[in-house]
């Protein structure tokens, strides 16, 4: 019969953290792969806070001297077409990438949560109305809408940002709306009822933190999906414009001519884009396992 | 059953209809119409032209007008006219429509093709180093841009092959059709196929904690028998749902990488119809996706509950 080390199973399950850095070294431990992907994104959003202080040159220099430079000690990736470095290119590439994937889900995320609380809350017709737009935006793939919206709006920074947070809303109101409806007939909200505190102080003050959970997992696998929805409207023209550095327009600017001749322009923007993702993937992953282990994948 | 048949076509018509018209609101949010896309290029503004030409094409009615007449042209077959060719839109799409067609479909069958065995490889023998490799891998599937993995392809294709995949010219016959059309439908599928791969993973590993399968290893069964007769057929359910939701993804992938491969496919002509403003040829277009959108979800449906008797749908 084997010994059960009662300590070592309740350490795991983490029952003696103590703080904030006792939790979040817990956490390291058990999601070892969430903590990779948290330290992936803590770089990248390092990177555009400072890409000044980091990018050994100025993004938008143009030099047609160095048009099409291999790496070197001076242009650590290259050069673009146009001689504009590519390491400063893409480190205040993070920048942009990290505003728009942060903004939308920011934004897609309020909204989705104040039409989600409302409608789980007022029920009847609000309630009714929101959920068949909510199906019929739901239908729609989100860069077919994100396409439609930058088009309409124009390529800009602000109009894509509100054009890749409106197609998010729909998800975030569907969740918000469910854990709503399940939270609202609990006992703990039953008896802030029956202490007499109003509905709507209730609505914001029990019932949404506890909504909260389901919504962060969601938020980090929605700004994965910001990010890369950016860089494909980046791409195909009508996202962000000149001459912020977008990682999705390099690899437009840099496709078809010099697929063979400099292959480090498509290299590069590609690796940036899918390491920034992946590191959201990740932890989103494991901050779902940790939230919501029903999810497990 | 017939009754839930019947309540679903008629969701279904209302979405549809619901699409029709935020699809043509969301079109019309700012001034600016093809007219004055025209006149920008021509390099000056002639009001009176303008006027006329707006008239000619209806632009200048109330957008309630405009809408109506949108919807009523679509009931009686009339499809409408692009702005930029003065063609019937049919002519501009339905040649360009069995390519993308074909490419979904192809994409489709990768996806299931890889995303389902691997799946279940990942989920039988969980928490081994296969299977984390076929995570590790999924999930870099998940945060490719899938235009990058185009273009990489693209210049694999290159270095291999010396020139590039054409894809105007008439095929020489059905297996270098399918051969050409797998390269970009490989690029396309392979998002699809990390998804589905974690998604069959799950739901494996969710099946496999039931009950009724520890009966069966009690009673002795072999561990193929439980994994494939009595594990797989349900831990299939779920990911046909998903599949039906992919349907509406993949379309996404398709748009940039028929971009990428220059394929004259229908996902590209939708770019270049928004960069243009071309109402008529972006609104039937999107119509269209959302229509096969809504139905391959209603089919979805239908396959579920034929498939899982445990769903009844009696009122």
């Amino acid at each position: 019969m084997a010994q059960i080390d009662h300590q070592a199973e309740l350490s795991r399950a983490g029952a003696n953290v103590e703080g904030r850095l006792g939790a979040l070294l817990f956490f390291c431990r058990r999601y070892p792969l969430g903590a990779v992907g948290g330290v992936i994104v803590l770089l990248f959003v390092l990177a555009a806070v400072f890409a000044e202080y980091i990018a050994p040159h100025d993004p938008l220099t143009t030099n047609s001297a160095l048009s099409l430079n291999q790496p070197d000690a001076q242009n650590l990736l290259g050069n673009d077409k146009m001689g504009r470095d590519m390491f400063s290119r893409i480190v205040h590439g993070a920048r942009i990438s990290l505003a728009v994937g942060l903004g939308s889900t920011l934004l897609g995320g309020l909204i989705g949560v104040v039409i989600g609380l409302m409608s789980g809350y007022l029920l009847g017709w609000f309630d009714l109305i929101t959920q068949r737009i909510i199906d019929i935006m739901q239908a729609l793939p989100l860069l077919v809408m994100a396409l439609v919206m930058a088009a309409a709006l124009g390529p800009s920074l602000e109009n894509t940002i509100i054009a890749i947070s409106i197609p998010l809303v729909p998800q975030v109101a569907r969740v918000i709306r469910a854990n709503t409806l399940s939270l609202r007939e609990m006992p703990f909200v039953e008896a802030a009822r029956a202490g007499g505190i109003s509905e709507s102080w209730i609505a914001v003050r029990h019932v949404l933190p506890n909504t909260l959970a389901p919504l962060i997992v969601l938020a980090t696998a929605q700004l994965g999906s910001a990010i890369l929805t950016e860089a494909a409207l980046s791409f195909l023209g009508l996202g962000i414009p000149e001459p912020h550095p977008s990682w999705g327009r390099m690899l437009s600017e840099s496709a078809s001519e010099h697929v063979r001749t400099a292959p480090w322009l498509v290299i590069f923007p590609g690796i940036a884009i899918s390491l920034a993702v992946f590191g959201t993937n990740l932890l989103g992953d494991a901050l779902r396992d940790l939230l919501d282990p029903r999810q497990r994948s | 059953m017939g009754t839930y048949l019947v309540k679903r076509f008629l969701l279904m018509l209302l979405t549809l209809f619901g699409m029709s018209v935020i699809i043509f609101c969301l079109l019309r949010l700012v001034p600016g119409n093809i007219v004055d896309i025209l006149f920008d290029s021509a390099g000056f503004v002639d009001p009176a032209a303008k006027k006329e030409i707006e008239a000619e094409l209806g632009l200048d009615r109330p957008i309630v007008v405009q809408y109506w007449h949108w919807i009523s042209s679509l009931m009686q077959g009339d499809f409408g006219y692009s702005y930029v060719t003065e063609k019937p839109t049919m002519d501009e799409l339905l040649p360009r429509l069995p390519i993308t067609a074909k490419l979904a479909v192809l994409a489709l069958g990768f996806s299931v093709l890889f995303g389902l065995p691997l799946g279940v490889i990942s989920a039988v023998k969980q928490d081994t180093g296969l299977d984390y490799a076929l995570r590790v891998v999924s999930l870099s599937g998940l945060s490719l841009p899938s235009f990058w993995l185009a273009l990489l392809i693209l210049i694999a294709f290159v270095h291999y092959f010396g020139t590039i995949p054409l894809y105007t010219r008439e095929t020489e016959g059905f297996w270098h059709e399918l051969w050409l059309y797998s390269v970009p439908a490989a690029a396309v599928g392979f998002r699809s196929s990390a998804l589905i791969m974690r998604l069959t993973r799950s739901s494996m590993l969710e099946v496999l904690r039931q009950d009724y399968v520890r009966t069966a290893r009690a009673k002795g069964a072999s561990e193929n028998a439980i994994n494939y007769r009595h594990a797989l057929k349900n831990a299939v359910l779920p990911v046909t749902t998903i599949i039906g939701i992919e349907a509406a993804f993949l379309i996404g992938g398709l748009i940039v990488t028929e971009t990428v491969f220059n394929i004259p496919g229908v996902a590209r002509f939708l770019v270049e119809a928004i960069q243009w403003r071309d109402y008529p040829i972006v609104q039937n277009l999107v119509m269209f996706i959302a229509i096969v959108v809504v139905v391959v979800n209603f089919i979805v449906d239908l396959l579920y509950a034929v498939l899982d008797p445990r769903i009844k749908y009696a009122d």
